[in-house]
C-alpha cells in the first residue's frame, strides 16, 4: 500500500501545486511523522491551496482558521453556552475540532491567541470551561506565517516555533511552472473534482510504518553528531534540543518511507534538516539566510 | 542439564582448548591416560551433538576415581612432575563432563594455561612454544566465549590473537629487562633429565657406534680466533684408563689446581654451548689453556663440572692446537697407564714385543705401529661383527673390521703391551659448520675414540689409528668414511644434501632459540643492556627501565586504540577505499556526502561507472544502515572490497 498510494498523492499534489515537489514531500513527510508544519512565505504563493490539497488527498476533514489581531481563544477553541431546554451550559466546538487545520496567517494573531492554538497542537486536546475535549485524530496543523518584517505581526517565540515540526518556505514558482499555472483553469475547480487517495486509516497505518522505518546505530551517530555541532560550533545562539533531534529523525524516517527505502539513511537526514531545524536556530552572528546556514551546517559536520 | 544453544556453543569451545592443550603432552603422558583423555573428550563431543544431559555425578566420581588409581598405579607416587602432569590431564578431560555453571568453564580455561606452561617441563623448543601458542589463542578465544556469545568463530580468533598481540611488547620489556637470577626459582625433580644422551664414562665395542647412528646435537662452537682444520677439532671428553678385557673405563684422577703445562704456540678461543647431558664432563679443544668458572681440569687433562650438565651450558675457553702437557708425568699415572688384564690377546702382545724389539725410540714405535695399521686393510665399518674373548686379538688379525672404538682401544692394547704408557681419549671430533650462523655444530654422530700415548721428554702424544685408516674419517666427518649402504642418520648421507641444507638453517634458528632465548642468563642480560647502552645495570635500573617501558607501551596502545575508534570497522575502510579509489578522477567523496548522492554524482561526471558506484553504494548502505544485520559483516566487507577493487576509474 505504501509506495505507490505516496507516490500517487504527490503526483496528485503536483498537479495542481506546481513546480513545488519538494514542498509537497517536505509537507507529507511531515504529515507522517505526525507533526505539524507551518509555512512561511509571501501571500499568494499557494500556501493555502497546498493545505487544500492535502486535506482533499488525505481525505482529512477541513478546516481553516484565519488569525486576526483581534482573535480570542474562543474562537479557535469553542464556547461554551448556556443551554435554556437543559439548564445548562454545552460547550460548542470551535474550529479547531478537524482533522487538518490551515491555521492562516498565524502571525497576526496575539500571543494569547496563538498559544490557545499551539497548546491544542501539543496537547492533542483542548479545555474549556473544566471539561476536556478530545481533538479528533489524526490531527495536523498547518500554520501559515507572514514574514516578520510584514507590519501588523506577531512572530512566534521559539517556544512555540519548536512546537512545528518542520518549517517550509514555498518560494515563487519558476518561470514554466508559472506559465503553466497562468493558462491552466482554476485551481479551486481543480480541487473541488480531486478524488482522495488515502483514507484516514491509510494514513494512521502510514505514520505507523514510517515510525518502524529502521535506524541504524551509524545513522544515530550521525544526527548526535549535526545536534552536537549546532551546541558546540559557536555557529549558533543556542542548539538544537533532544525534542528537535527527536523530531530530525521523525522527520527524516518518514521522508525515508516516502522515498521508499527501510532504512534510514543520512541522505534522508540531510534532505529534512533544513525544515526541521531552520525555525529552530538562530544564526549567533550575522549570516546569510537560513538555506545557507543549513548548508554550512550539513557541511560542516562529517559522516561518521 | 541438557546442554543447548549457547551452552552447546561453550562446551564445543572448552572442548577445543582442552584438544589442542593436550596434544602436545601426548609424547611423555602414559599412552593410557592420552586415550582417556581423547576418549573423555569423544565423549562430551557426543554429548553436544545430539543434546544429552552431562553425565551423573555418581558416574563421574566412578570416572575419577579410576583415573586416580590410574595415576597413581602408572607412578607409584602423586608427587612429582609427571604424575603431577599427568593427574591434572586427568582432572581437565574430567572436568570437561562437568561443566555446568560458567564458572566451571573458567576453571578449565585456567587449568588449560597452567597445562600449556606445564609443557615446558618436558621440552622448551620452538615446536614446543610454537603449540603453546596455538592452545593459548584457542584458550583465550574460549575465555571469549564465555563472556560474549555475539562474535562468529573465526572472529573470537582475530580478537583473541589480537589481545596476544597487544601483550607482545609487554612480554619483549618483561623478557628483556625482567632481573634474571642465575638458578630457576624452583627446584626441578630428579626426573626431569632422563633420557640425554651423550658419552658415558665406559665404553665397550659398540657404544659410540651407536651414539654415532644419533643426529642430536652434542655442543655448538663459536671461534673467536682462526678456525682449526676439521683434521686439528678433536674435543676432549671421559679419558679411559682401566681395561678388563673388553670394557675401558674412566679411572680415578685428581684435581689439578692450575693448568700444568706451558701453553704456547698456535692459540683460539671459542665459546661452546653444550647441550644438556646429565654427566659432569665438559669437551673442550685439545689443549684447553684454562678452565671455565665452576670447572676443572682433572690429572688426565679432562675438564669436570662440579654438578652434572643438566641445563644447556656455555663457556669461554682458548686451544692451544700444538700443546703437548705431560712432559714430566707422575709415574704413579704412567704406571697405571701400563696396565693390562692378564691373559688377554697374547698375538697382540706377540705383534707388541714385535714392534718393540724393532724400534727402541717411542715415537719411531708409534709410527711403526700406525704403519701396522694402515696396512693391514682395516675396514672401518659402523656395523662390525661380534668379537669373543681376546678382542683385541680378533679385531687386529681376524675380523678386521671396526669402528673407532674397536682401533682406539687395540692402539692403547698395543702400545702398553709395548711398554708405551697410553690411554683411550673419548670426545669428539670434526663437527661441521653451518654456513647459516657460522657457528660449528657437533653432533653425536661425530662422537670419536682416539689413543694418547707417552713419549719421554715429549709428553701425551695424539695417536688416532681412525685417521690412518679412514683419513676421510677425521677430515671429512662419518658419513665421508663409512662405507655406502650402511645406516646413517638420514642428513648425514650424502644424496640428500636438501635434507642438509634444511637441516642447516632449522639448527641456525634452533641456535638462535638456544642462545638468546632458552640461554637468556644474568650475563646475557648484562651484555645485551650494556650493548643498549644502560651503563652497570643491576635489578634497580632494570626494575625502573622496566616500569618505564611498559607505562609507554601502554600508553602507545590506548592511543593507538583511540585513534582507531571508529575506524576499525573494515566496512568503512571499504567505503573509504572506493573514495581514494575515485579520487584522482577529482571525484573524491566529501566527508558529509551521503553514499546515494555521492553514487549520483559519480554517476553523472562518469556515466560509464554510474551502474557498478549505485550498486556498490546500495549495498553499502544496506549493510551500513540496513535493518538486518548480515551474519558476517566482516565477509560482506570483504566483498565489497574486491568489487571496489574490481572497478577501474
Amino acid at each position: 500500500m505504501t509506495l505507490p498510494t505516496i507516490s500517487r498523492t504527490i503526483e496528485q499534489a503536483s498537479r495542481i501545486i506546481l513546480g513545488k515537489q519538494a514542498q509537497i514531500r517536505l509537507c507529507l513527510a511531515c504529515l507522517l511523522a505526525q507533526g505539524h508544519l507551518l509555512i512561511e512565505d509571501l501571500p499568494g504563493v499557494g500556501k493555502t491551496t497546498l493545505a487544500h490539497v492535502l486535506a482533499k488527498l488525505l481525505g482529512l476533514q477541513f478546516q481553516r482558521i484565519q488569525f486576526t489581531s483581534d482573535m480570542l481563544p474562543a474562537d479557535i477553541i469553542g464556547v461554551s453556552v448556556f443551554d435554556r431546554d437543559s439548564g445548562s451550559f454545552r460547550f460548542h466546538p470551535g474550529p479547531v475540532f478537524a482533522q487538518l487545520i490551515l491555521a492562516d496567517e498565524v502571525n497576526r494573531a496575539t500571543p494569547k491567541a496563538q498559544s490557545a492554538l499551539l497548546e491544542a497542537m501539543e496537547e492533542q486536546q483542548v479545555t474549556a470551561e473544566g471539561a476536556t475535549h478530545a481533538l479528533p485524530d489524526p490531527f495536523f496543523v498547518i500554520a501559515t506565517q507572514n514574514p516578520s518584517y510584514q507590519i501588523g505581526t506577531f512572530p512566534l517565540p521559539e517556544s512555540q516555533l519548536d512546537r512545528f515540526l518542520m518549517r517550509i518556505e514555498l518560494g515563487y514558482p519558476d518561470r514554466a511552472a508559472e506559465r503553466a499555472l497562468l493558462q491552466g483553469e482554476s485551481r479551486r475547480d481543480m480541487i473541488a473534482i480531486l478524488e482522495p487517495t488515502l483514507t484516514a486509516g491509510d494514513l494512521r497505518e502510514l505514520q505507523r510504518a514510517a515510525g518502524a522505518i529502521h535506524a541504524a546505530d551509524a545513522l544515530f551517530d550521525y544526527i548526535q553528531a549535526l545536534v552536537e555541532h549546532t551546541r558546540t560550533s559557536g555557529l549558533f545562539a543556542s542548539g538544537l534540543s533532544p525534542r528537535a533531534a527527536l523530531a530530525l529523525l521523525a522527520a527524516a524516517r518518514a521522508w525515508a518511507l516516502i522515498a521508499g527505502r527501510d532504512a534510514v539513511l543520512p541522505e534522508d537526514v540531510q534532505a529534512v534538516l533544513p525544515s526541521v531545524a531552520g525555525h529552530r536556530l538562530k544564526p549567533a552572528g550575522e549570516s546569510g539566510g537560513a538555506t545557507r546556514l543549513m548548508r554550512s551546517l550539513i557541511e560542516a559536520v562529517a559522516l561518521p | 542439564m541438557r546442554l543447548a544453544g549457547s551452552a552447546r556453543v561453550r562446551a564445543m569451545w572448552l572442548a577445543a582448548s582442552v584438544a589442542v592443550t593436550l596434544a602436545p603432552h601426548v609424547n611423555t603422558l602414559p599412552t593410557w591416560l592420552s586415550g582417556f583423555a581423547a576418549l573423555m573428550l569423544l565423549w562430551l563431543c557426543w554429548i553436544v551433538l545430539h543434546g544429552l544431559r552431562l553425565p551423573p555425578r555418581w558416574l563421574m566420581l566412578v570416572v575419577v576415581g579410576g583415573a586416580v588409581a590410574g595415576v597413581l598405579l602408572t607412578f607409584h607416587s602423586p608427587l612429582g612432575k609427571d604424575p603431577g602432569v599427568a593427574l591434572l590431564t586427568a582432572f581437565l578431560a574430567l572436568k570437561l563432563l562437568e561443566t555446568r555453571a560458567p564458572r566451571d568453564g573458567y576453571v578449565v580455561v585456567l587449568l588449560c594455561y597452567f597445562m600449556q606452561l606445564a609443557q615446558f617441563f618436558a621440552n622448551q623448543s620452538i615446536a614446543t612454544a610454537g603449540l603453546t601458542l596455538l592452545g593459548t589463542v584457542v584458550t583465550m578465544a574460549t575465555l571469549i566465549t564465555l563472556n560474549s556469545e555475539r562474535l562468529g568463530t573465526t572472529e573470537r580468533l582475530r580478537l583473541s590473537g589480537l589481545m596476544l598481540a597487544q601483550a607482545v611488547p609487554f612480554m619483549l620489556v618483561l623478557f628483556v629487562l625482567f632481573p634474571r637470577v642465575d638458578k630457576p626459582l624452583w627446584g626441578l625433580p630428579s626426573d626431569a633429565f632422563g633420557g640425554s644422551t651423550g658419552l658415558s664414562d665406559s665404553m665397550t665395542p659398540g657404544s659410540i657406534s651407536d651414539l654415532t647412528l644419533s643426529g642430536a646435537i652434542a655442543f655448538r662452537v663459536r671461534f673467536d680466533g682462526f678456525t682449526p682444520a676439521a683434521a686439528q677439532r678433536y674435543w676432549r671428553g671421559p679419558v679411559m684408563n682401566d681395561f678388563d678385557g673388553r670394557t675401558w673405563r674412566v679411572a680415578s684422577a685428581r684435581m689439578l689446581a692450575k693448568v700444568p703445562y706451558q701453553v704456547s704456540g698456535p692459540r683460539t678461543s671459542y665459546e661452546l654451548t653444550l647441550e644438556p647431558h646429565n654427566r659432569p664432563w665438559l669437551f673442550a679443544l685439545e689443549m684447553p689453556g684454562g678452565t671455565p668458572d665452576n670447572a676443572t681440569l682433572m690429572s688426565d687433562y679432562q675438564l669436570v663440572s662440579r654438578t652434572p650438565v643438566r641445563n644447556r651450558l656455555r663457556y669461554m675457553l682458548s686451544a692451544h692446537t700444538a700443546v703437548r702437557p705431560g712432559r714430566s708425568e707422575d709415574a704413579a699415572i704412567l704406571e697405571a697407564a701400563l696396565q693390562l688384564p692378564p691373559d688377554f690377546n697374547p698375538r697382540t702382545r706377540e705383534l707388541a714385543q714385535s714392534l718393540r724389539s724393532e724400534n727402541a725410540d717411542g715415537a719411531a714405535l708409534i709410527a711403526a705401529a700406525l704403519r701396522h695399521f694402515s696396512l693391514s686393510k682395516f675396514t672401518y665399518t659402523l656395523s662390525p661383527p661380534l668379537l669373543g674373548r681376546d678382542s683385541v686379538d680378533e679385531f687386529l688379525f681376524d675380523t678386521r673390521r671396526g669402528f673407532c672404538e674397536h682401533f682406539a682401544s687395540s692402539f692403547v692394547f698395543l702400545m702398553r703391551a709395548a711398554g708405551m704408557p697410553a690411554r683411550v681419549v673419548t670426545g669428539y671430533q670434526g663437527g661441521e659448520i653451518n654456513p647459516v650462523d657460522d657457528y660449528l655444530e657437533v653432533r653425536q654422530s661425530d662422537a670419536h675414540a682416539w689413543a694418547e700415548v707417552w713419549v719421554a721428554n715429549q709428553g701425551w702424544l695424539r695417536a688416532d689409528p681412525t685417521a690412518t685408516v679412514a683419513p676421510s674419517r677425521v677430515q671429512g666427518g662419518l658419513a665421508m668414511a663409512v662405507p655406502e649402504g650402511e645406516p646413517l642418520p638420514l642428513a648425514l648421507r650424502p644424496a640428500f644434501s636438501w635434507v642438509r641444507e634444511i637441516r642447516y638453517r632449522l639448527d641456525a634458528v634452533n641456535n638462535g632459540w638456544n642462545q638468546w632465548i632458552l640461554g637468556y642468563n644474568p650475563q646475557r642480560q648484562k651484555e645485551l643492556l650494556e650493548r643498549l647502552g644502560m651503563q652497570s645495570p643491576d635489578w634497580h635500573t632494570m626494575t625502573i627501565a622496566m616500569s618505564v617501558l611498559c607505562g609507554l607501551i601502554m600508553l602507545a596502545l590506548a592511543g593507538w586504540a583511540l585513534a582507531q575508534r571508529g575506524r576499525l570497522d573494515p566496512l568503512q575502510r571499504a567505503w573509504e577505499r572506493l573514495s581514494q579509489k575515485l579520487a584522482p578522477a577529482g571525484l573524491a567523496r566529501k566527508a558529509w556526502e551521503g553514499p546515494l548522492d555521492y553514487a549520483e554524482r559519480v554517476g553523472l561526471a562518469r556515466p560509464e561507472l554510474a551502474a557498478a558506484v549505485r550498486e556498490i553504494a546500495r549495498d553499502y548502505c544496506g549493510l551500513r544502515y540496513g535493518a538486518g544485520q548480515p551474519a558476517a559483516p566482516d565477509k560482506a566487507a570483504r566483498q565489497l572490497v574486491s568489487r571496489i577493487n574490481r572497478l577501474h576509474p
